[in-house]
């Protein structure tokens, strides 16, 4: 039973997104939905690959970086490189920003996530900084007036790789492998005493959290015929922190309900310039007063079903427990 | 006693913190399926001893043997794997997890699948969690505890909380489970219930237990020897009775007679 319920719920998620997909392709394609809803649509999608990326390393093992746009960047400009500079095909340039941002992702991770807490949050953002400084530096990606690129970058790519993005990392994180991420997350001691290699699951989750951020980073750079450096400094990721931290630190679904929430917030506001970040920031400080844990605190949208279904059948457990 | 070759062995250990010799000069002989009681005041050292045991600390000086294995230096999770558990003091559960991903937890080590077939969910990673299940439900069963399967570790009651890190403990499959006052924090009914618990778990896994605790009548209650811990130095070891009676042991606990 429990299995097929598990597996309803998988096929059912597959079903949802792909009539999402579907509708929205259809809209897209007969016109309904203009120009500026398709590149909200794209960007909405982009940021919940960075928000459920960086859920991975601060929801899941509890590791808390604050540089993930250094990832997002180190994806953006691998990536550009591959399309703009050797000319090869855009599916090629998304794989290997990802991977080139995996590949910074242990750089960074190994020696650093030896740090705890604070310590940990400062290198990580070092990080962010020195990438961005980097880039501004670097003659061959065009310094601080930055590089053009061209638009790849289209509905079905995004939302494919969003999907990707999400079926990868709520399989992981409903594994074995996963729970010794979280074993980690809630008593790294205790993991350690019980034969978890921490060091191993703690660089491996920020690797497949940076992988997926260099995607991110492919899409985005492909979405906007030019990056430069200031798109990637460390407000952005402070951005992508508060879809994590506004969605409920542990919740998948919590990082995907906020990330698209505050995109929509975002776009729409784009229209009073002079309020924008006021607004913006009255709703992130009455979301934090209502729902201090974030939206969905550590609970996933699917436990909404299956809770009522078990205070059914709470009553029942109850009498057997005062029989025995 | 002596005609065997001991389990653990442990030979001249100290640890300085600094200028702090926490430890110093400890031997000390486990054998197959022995019960051991370490015993000592507060601050004596037993916890500091525990972690040099289980790789939180490295130790400054002396030698640790499992086997034929060496332990000095090597990280805690290769220690676990290599055969010593332990539980905590101050119980350190996974709270937000449940009961039964506490205990699957402690059998990740063991696990066959790999990370690529949890992945893309292959037959593997489904065999792989359907062993694992059951292998935790049947700890649970041993400790009373698969009505709480489903709770968060958390939201247990104290004594149970107790029961559930033994289980831990046990199902990373050890050869030597180091028990860090098992019944703290509870009441006399409670102890009981534990020590019987406690002999069950020798009976049913064949284990060499080595057991810190203050509650007297439980550690001369299921001990076969004891060591006493003062000042981070042995200062004796034997059964039950000689322990009881041993002037140095009254001495450490109760202080010097005045004269």
């Amino acid at each position: 039973m429990a299995f097929l319920k598990k597996v309803g719920f998988f096929w059912g998620g597959i079903v949802v997104s792909l009539v999402i997909f579907a509708v929205v392709q259809f809209l897209l394609s007969n016109g309904t939905l203009d120009l500026f809803y398709e590149n909200t649509l794209v960007y909405m999608a982009i940021n919940i690959i960075l928000a459920v990326s960086l859920h991975l390393i601060i929801g899941i093992t509890g590791q808390f970086s604050i540089g993930h746009a250094g990832f997002l960047a180190v994806g953006a400009y691998a990536s550009a490189i591959i399309t703009m500079k050797l000319e090869l095909p855009f599916p090629l340039a998304l794989l290997v920003g990802g991977i080139v941002a995996a590949l910074a992702g242990f750089v960074i991770g190994f020696p650093s996530l030896r740090l705890r807490g604070d310590y940990l949050a400062i290198a990580t953002l070092g990080f962010g900084e020195i990438v961005r400084i980097a880039f501004l530096n670097v003659d061959y990606v065009g310094g601080a007036s930055g590089m053009m690129v061209e638009h790849f970058t289209t509905w079905p790519w995004v939302f494919g790789c969003m999907l990707v993005t999400i079926l990868v990392i709520l399989n992981f994180t409903r594994s074995t492998h996963g729970r010794a991420c979280i074993s980690i997350r809630e008593d790294e001691t205790a993991a350690d005493a019980m034969g978890i290699n921490t060091t191993y699951y703690k660089v491996l989750a920020f690797m497949i959290g940076a992988f997926f951020a260099g995607v991110a980073g492919g899409l985005f750079a492909h979405n906007f015929y030019i990056i430069q450096p200031s798109n990637f400094g460390f407000l952005k990721s402070f951005d992508i922190l508060i879809f994590v931290v506004l969605g409920g630190l542990g919740s998948l679904s919590g990082a995907v309900i906020s990330a698209i929430l505050l995109t929509v917030i975002s776009a729409f506001l784009q229209d009073y310039p002079e309020t924008r970040m006021i607004i913006y920031s009255l709703v992130l400080i009455i979301v934090m007063l209502y729902r201090p844990r974030g939206l969905m605190g550590t609970k996933e949208i699917t436990s909404l079903f299956s809770r009522k279904k078990k205070s059914k059948g709470g009553a029942k457990d109850g009498q057997s427990e005062t029989v025995a | 006693m002596d005609k065997a070759k001991p389990l653990l062995n442990v030979e001249n250990l100290g640890i300085s913190f600094g200028g702090l010799r926490a430890v110093q000069g400890v031997d000390l002989q486990l054998f197959s399926k022995e019960m051991v009681g370490l015993i000592g005041p507060n601050g004596a050292g037993k916890t500091t001893f525990f972690n040099m045991l289980t790789g939180v600390y490295e130790p400054t000086e002396g030698t640790i043997m499992l086997g034929n294995r060496k332990l000095n230096g090597l990280s805690p999770y290769k220690i676990t794997q290599g055969g010593i558990s332990r539980t905590f003091q101050n119980i350190r559960l996974f709270g937000e997890l449940s009961v039964i991903d506490n205990v699957k937890v402690a059998y990740h080590s063991q696990a066959k699948h790999s990370l690529l077939s949890s992945i893309i969910r292959l037959p593997q990673h489904f065999n792989g969690e359907r062993e694992m299940e059951e292998k935790a439900l049947a700890f649970l069963e041993i400790f009373q505890l698969q009505r709480f399967k489903d709770e968060k570790a958390k939201n247990l009651p104290y004594g149970q909380q107790r029961r559930l890190e033994i289980a831990r403990a046990l199902a990373a499959s050890p050869k030597l489970l180091l028990l860090d006052e098992p019944a703290a924090g509870m009441n006399p009914q409670e102890t009981k219930e534990l020590m019987n618990l406690i002999a069950l778990i020798r009976e049913t896994f064949e284990l060499t237990v080595l057991l810190i605790e203050h509650d007297m009548p439980l550690v001369m209650g299921v001990c076969e020897r004891i060591y006493v811990l003062d000042h981070g130095q042995l200062i004796a070891q034997g059964t039950p009775t000689e322990i009881k009676n041993n002037p140095k042991v009254i001495e450490a606990y109760l202080g010097e007679e005045v004269s």
